[in-house]
């Protein structure tokens, strides 16, 4: 931490960083307020305009209504499977590619570590229709790489879709991670890796009694990052999932209010309720690894 | 990146990236070369294989005055969306950086939108925003109908700007904050003590020092508003009214799933990944150049 501000004479700069920052602090935490207030009240009072700023007492009720409506504990059970799967396939997969990169020496590992930095520029958005019919049929790309060498492969199709794998695999694959990862292991010296070697130890103990511990502050901030992400995923869960329980929470708001385009006006007691839901587990992680989650946000540099 | 102490089982080496490798080429390198392939052939009427088709269905694309609107709309939510979140967290992240009294209170809080999921950043800001609800609409008393972004485009343009400005706010502040701790103390206070102010210093050695990360927040707040502004649109407007907030990417999207054509939306797909391609040189570019001289 760095020492008290500069002591100088400025009242009235001062006065005017305390109102800009107060300033900020309304257009932060003031839409997340609003939620929560239009979240306590009936639909008139949540339809008056402006509404009030105080909250009301239909808490309880609007948040029956929609958890027991849309069946919104199944969907957030579901993110948070979801959630959880793809930042301990992240962490996994990140720290063993970046430990088989940085400390066996062959040729291809450099070709490796690029084949996966480059996935930096093909963002799920942009390969969305094709990385569907994947996920419909995930052997497809197994046949064609069988094809190539001329065989031909009768493997049946195996359908990702309305399942948890479905949802967790194609995301699990990750560039920063392992970028962070290899960053990591670069700065660990080679008289660890000598000692270990010393003791009798082989690769896989080496990962295990000295890298995984020494690599727990950043384990911990990308386990951050990755869990806020993971658990604001909204179009790919929007897309492979047609079966209502395999939902997640993220999706639900999307069926919780018409579409934008027609006309009839939301029922925002209960949609804001949901939103509400659906924001605080990730608001959670940030408030409580505030430190874990800023160093992974800077370090990964995304 | 050589090290000495090396272990020398290969088989454990190639079996350790295995897995990752695996669903890179599955999920990230057969999908675009599948992208491709749709961008250059057309599915006919009546099923059987894809016929090669070209440059048929970019032509047809780069023809389409709706195509040419969705790339406009998209140009000017990354321009507005960027300068707006990039202008707000500058001015706080400077402001929290004088370290005043409470300054530690504000900045905990001006973390939290970026926790936020993009769906549930578009409900909340298409309800404070709603024509007939919530707060913006008080304005509508004042002149009826003055306020309708169901209706009126540049209204739902400016609130999609906004919810996504507010989320990229927070990201922003986080890098501009830690850039500015990162400047020597003792070179703000050397300026202090020759007796330049606040502001002159905050002009004259602060925000050039920025400049590096204003530059990497610059690419990455386009790319993020191309790539990554599916979950606002989607809630909020619907790429309506009468395509006034039809991204890029919800065009593909809505092509592609609504629309089933799966070759217009790779075409598209393949325009999209072209521009973060550019973008990403661009920053990998700025990054060897901050190896370089750092």
């Amino acid at each position: 931490m760095r020492d008290a501000g500069l002591i100088e004479r400025a009242p009235v700069l001062n006065a005017i960083t305390h109102v800009l920052m107060i300033a900020g602090l309304l257009i932060a935490a003031f839409p997340i307020y609003v939620v929560f207030i239009a979240s306590t009240h009936d639909l008139p009072t949540v339809n008056r305009v402006p509404m009030p700023l105080w909250p009301g007492d239909h808490l309880v009720q609007n948040y029956t209504t929609v958890w027991n409506k849309s069946d919104f504990g199944a969907k957030m059970i579901n993110s948070l499977i979801v959630a959880t799967g793809v930042t301990i396939g992240k962490i996994t997969l990140a720290a063993l590619t970046a430990f088989s990169i940085v400390f066996f020496r062959y040729r291809a590992r450099m070709l490796i570590f690029w084949a996966i930095f480059i996935t930096l520029m093909l963002p799920l958005e942009v390969r969305i229709v094709p990385t569907y019919a994947v996920a419909a049929d995930v052997a497809e790309p197994l046949r064609w790489l069988v094809w190539l060498f001329g065989f031909e492969l009768g493997i049946a199709p195996i359908n990702l879709l309305n399942t948890y794998t479905g949802l967790i695999l194609p995301l699990v694959a990750t560039a920063t991670g392992t970028f962070l990862y290899r960053q990591f292991f670069l700065t660990i010296p080679d008289t660890l890796v000598e000692a270990a070697r010393m003791d009798g130890a082989g690769p896989l103990r080496f990962f295990r009694e000295h890298l995984i511990p020494l690599s727990r502050n950043n384990m911990a901030a990308l386990a951050t990052i990755m869990f806020v992400y993971a658990w604001n995923q909204y179009l790919w869960p929007l897309l492979i999932t047609t079966d209502a329980r395999m939902a997640t929470a993220t999706m639900q708001l999307q069926k919780i209010v018409p579409g934008p385009l027609f006309g009839q006006p939301p029922v925002w007691n209960e949609a804001m309720a949901a939103t509400l839901l659906v924001m605080v587990p990730p608001l959670l992680v940030v408030i409580f690894m505030q430190g874990a989650f800023v160093r992974g946000l800077v370090a990964t540099d995304k | 990146m050589d090290r000495r102490a090396t272990f020398s089982n290969l088989w454990l080496a190639g079996a350790l990236v295995a897995p990752q490798i695996l669903l890179v080429v599955v999920f990230f390198y057969w999908p675009t070369l599948q992208a491709l392939y749709w961008a250059f052939s057309t599915q006919p009427p009546f099923g059987g294989t894809n016929q090669w088709v070209g440059w048929q269905n970019f032509q047809q694309i780069f023809a389409d005055a709706v195509y040419w609107n969705s790339v406009r709309v998209s140009i000017i939510f990354a321009i507005l969306s960027t300068a707006l979140s990039i202008g707000m967290a500058l001015l706080l992240a400077l402001m929290i950086d004088r370290q005043l009294a409470g300054h530690k209170a504000y900045r905990f809080v001006y973390f939290w939108p970026y926790a936020i999921a993009a769906p549930a950043v578009g409900l909340a800001f298409r309800f404070i925003f709603a024509p007939d609800a919530g707060f913006v609409s008080a304005i509508n008393q004042l002149a009826p109908n003055l306020w309708n972004p169901a209706l009126k485009g540049w209204d739902a343009m400016i609130l999609i700007v906004i919810a996504n400005s507010w989320k990229m706010m927070a990201y922003n502040f986080i890098f501009f904050l830690a850039a500015l701790q990162s400047i020597p103390r003792g070179l703000i206070e050397a300026a202090a003590m020759d007796g330049s102010g606040v502001l002159r210093r905050a002009r004259d050695i602060q925000i050039p020092l920025l400049a590096p990360t204003l530059f990497f927040l610059l690419v990455i707040n386009v790319t993020e508003s191309f790539v990554d502004s599916f979950g606002i649109v989607d809630i909020t407007t619907g790429g309506g009214p009468a395509r006034a907030t039809d991204l890029m990417v919800f065009k593909i999207y809505s092509d592609g799933f609504k629309g089933l054509d799966y070759s217009m939306a790779a075409a598209q797909s393949i325009v999209l990944m072209l521009l973060v391609i550019g973008l990403t040189f661009v920053q990998f570019r700025y990054i060897e150049k901050r190896v370089h001289y750092a």
